[in-house]
């Protein structure tokens, strides 16, 4: 599984970073998690609000920090 | 599972319902308006009766400015954060990027402005909208309208302004700011300002589909996006609040009655000039500076000169331009700080003349 987090660095993005990590260390999984600041790579995935969460290239999230539940059950449906 | 364990377990359910979930919005409502009438009364009894304090002396009047304003303004900021999160829920900077697009000046600055205020909007995502609305085709100006009324009209502060000063003074406040938008992003755009945005930008494009950020979410993730951002803007501010209501409370018991109304007052012909010089540097959010905005307000400063005061503290920072400083060349930086900071002097100058 590959995830990336999009947003350039503010704290809204640290957080999901955060996050994302707490919610595939709860499902016991391993995935590449790269963080993505540069704003052209952004908008290619049509993100305009960031932070946005990113996994498999299907953009999942955007513009908001989801619980780790949330994060679980997207990351638990993508890993099946 | 034992059967009480089913019985929690089914009430968490209904919980989870949406008539749970209105029940329970209606229950912190309920709460909410007690502990606002309650606020001024238990302040009273506990300083000027439990602890005894004399009415008139200036330690008990600065503290029941600090101990009632406080509580006052955050539970003020709890109850106009929240409804105005998951209100903002329903709209989203990709819907206003799409309303906005092919339209042209003069209509698409008064509609950017507008949207600006409704929109959910955070600085920190302020280059991709600025790159995705441009990508759309709207406007250079258009689009700085929108910049300039998103900060500069903050529903937060029409709450405050309203439940302080009445509604009048908060639609007044909502008009001045839609005008100095709308007439400052179609100004930038006349005086063709393209050539001052880096090249870059009009060379990215949107990906595919464009991702909507608020579509598809349960009535429970917008009440718990109305939940967090409660604790985000509180935890970010409650420092400014404290030194607001302080400064507040100070000038509130020590300063002589007409000390600010002499130096400060409609009579100075700078006042204005100086309380936009001073709020320009100074950054917060509106609930930050309101305390101050109120103390100043009791000291006879007029409210022309507030709330210029209030805008240039919210619509000009440092952070921002930081940020805009990706995709503006300093010199539209330049001219954007000063057409701002020139409509919102006008605003002051104009609602001191209005309001007396």
């Amino acid at each position: 599984m590959n995830i990336k987090v999009l947003g350039s660095g503010c704290n809204k993005c640290k957080a999901l970073e955060r996050v994302t990590r707490k919610a595939l260390a709860e499902l016991d999984l391993t995935a590449d998690l790269d963080k993505v600041e540069d704003y052209s790579t952004i908008l290619s995935y049509g993100v305009m609000s960031t932070p946005a969460l990113v996994v498999n290239d299907e953009v999942v999230l955007s513009g908001r920090v989801p619980t780790v539940a949330q994060v679980r059950a997207i990351l638990a449906s993508h890993a099946a | 599972m034992t059967t009480t364990g089913d019985a929690r377990e089914r009430v968490r359910a209904r919980l989870r319902s949406p008539v749970g979930r209105w029940i329970g919005v209606a229950a912190a409502a309920l709460v909410w308006s007690v502990a606002y009438r309650l606020n001024g009364p238990l302040w009273d009894w506990l300083l000027y009766n439990a602890i005894g304090l004399d009415r008139s002396t200036r330690l008990a009047s600065s503290l029941h400015f600090f101990g009632y304003d406080s509580v006052k303004i955050t539970l003020l900021l709890v109850g106009i954060i929240f409804v105005v999160t998951v209100l903002r829920s329903f709209m989203s900077v990709e819907r206003t990027r799409a309303l906005l697009g092919g339209r042209r000046e003069g209509v698409g600055n008064v509609m950017a402005a507008g949207l600006g205020v409704v929109t959910p909007f955070c600085s920190c995502s302020a280059v991709p909208a600025f790159i995705g609305f441009v990508a759309a085709g709207v406007p250079i100006g258009v689009t700085l309208s929108f910049l300039i009324a998103s900060p500069l009209v903050n529903e937060i502060a029409v709450g405050l302004l309203a439940s302080m000063f009445g509604w009048k003074i908060a639609l007044l406040y909502v008009a001045a700011g839609l005008v100095v938008a709308i007439s400052a992003g179609w100004l930038l755009g006349r005086l063709g300002v393209q050539k001052w945005v880096e090249p870059f930008v009009f060379e990215t494009h949107l990906g595919g589909q464009i991702i909507d950020s608020t579509a598809g979410l349960s009535l429970g993730d917008r009440l718990q996006m109305g939940r967090e951002e409660v604790v985000n803007i509180l935890r970010k501010i409650w420092p400014y609040l404290l030194v607001g209501i302080g400064v507040g409370a100070l000038i509130h018991g020590w300063a002589p009655t007409d000390f600010f109304a002499r130096y400060a007052g409609a009579g100075n012909p700078v006042a204005v000039l100086i309380a936009v010089g001073v709020g320009i540097p100074l950054y917060s959010n509106a609930a930050g500076v309101m305390p101050l905005v109120l103390a100043l307000h009791d000291k006879g400063l007029p409210m022309g000169t507030l709330l210029a005061f209030m805008m240039s503290v919210v619509a000009l920072s440092l952070p921002e331009m930081i940020l805009l400083r990706r995709v503006l060349k300093p010199q539209l930086i330049a001219v954007y700080v000063a057409v701002v900071a020139v409509g919102i002097i006008a605003v002051g100058y104009l609602f001191n003349l209005l309001l007396t």
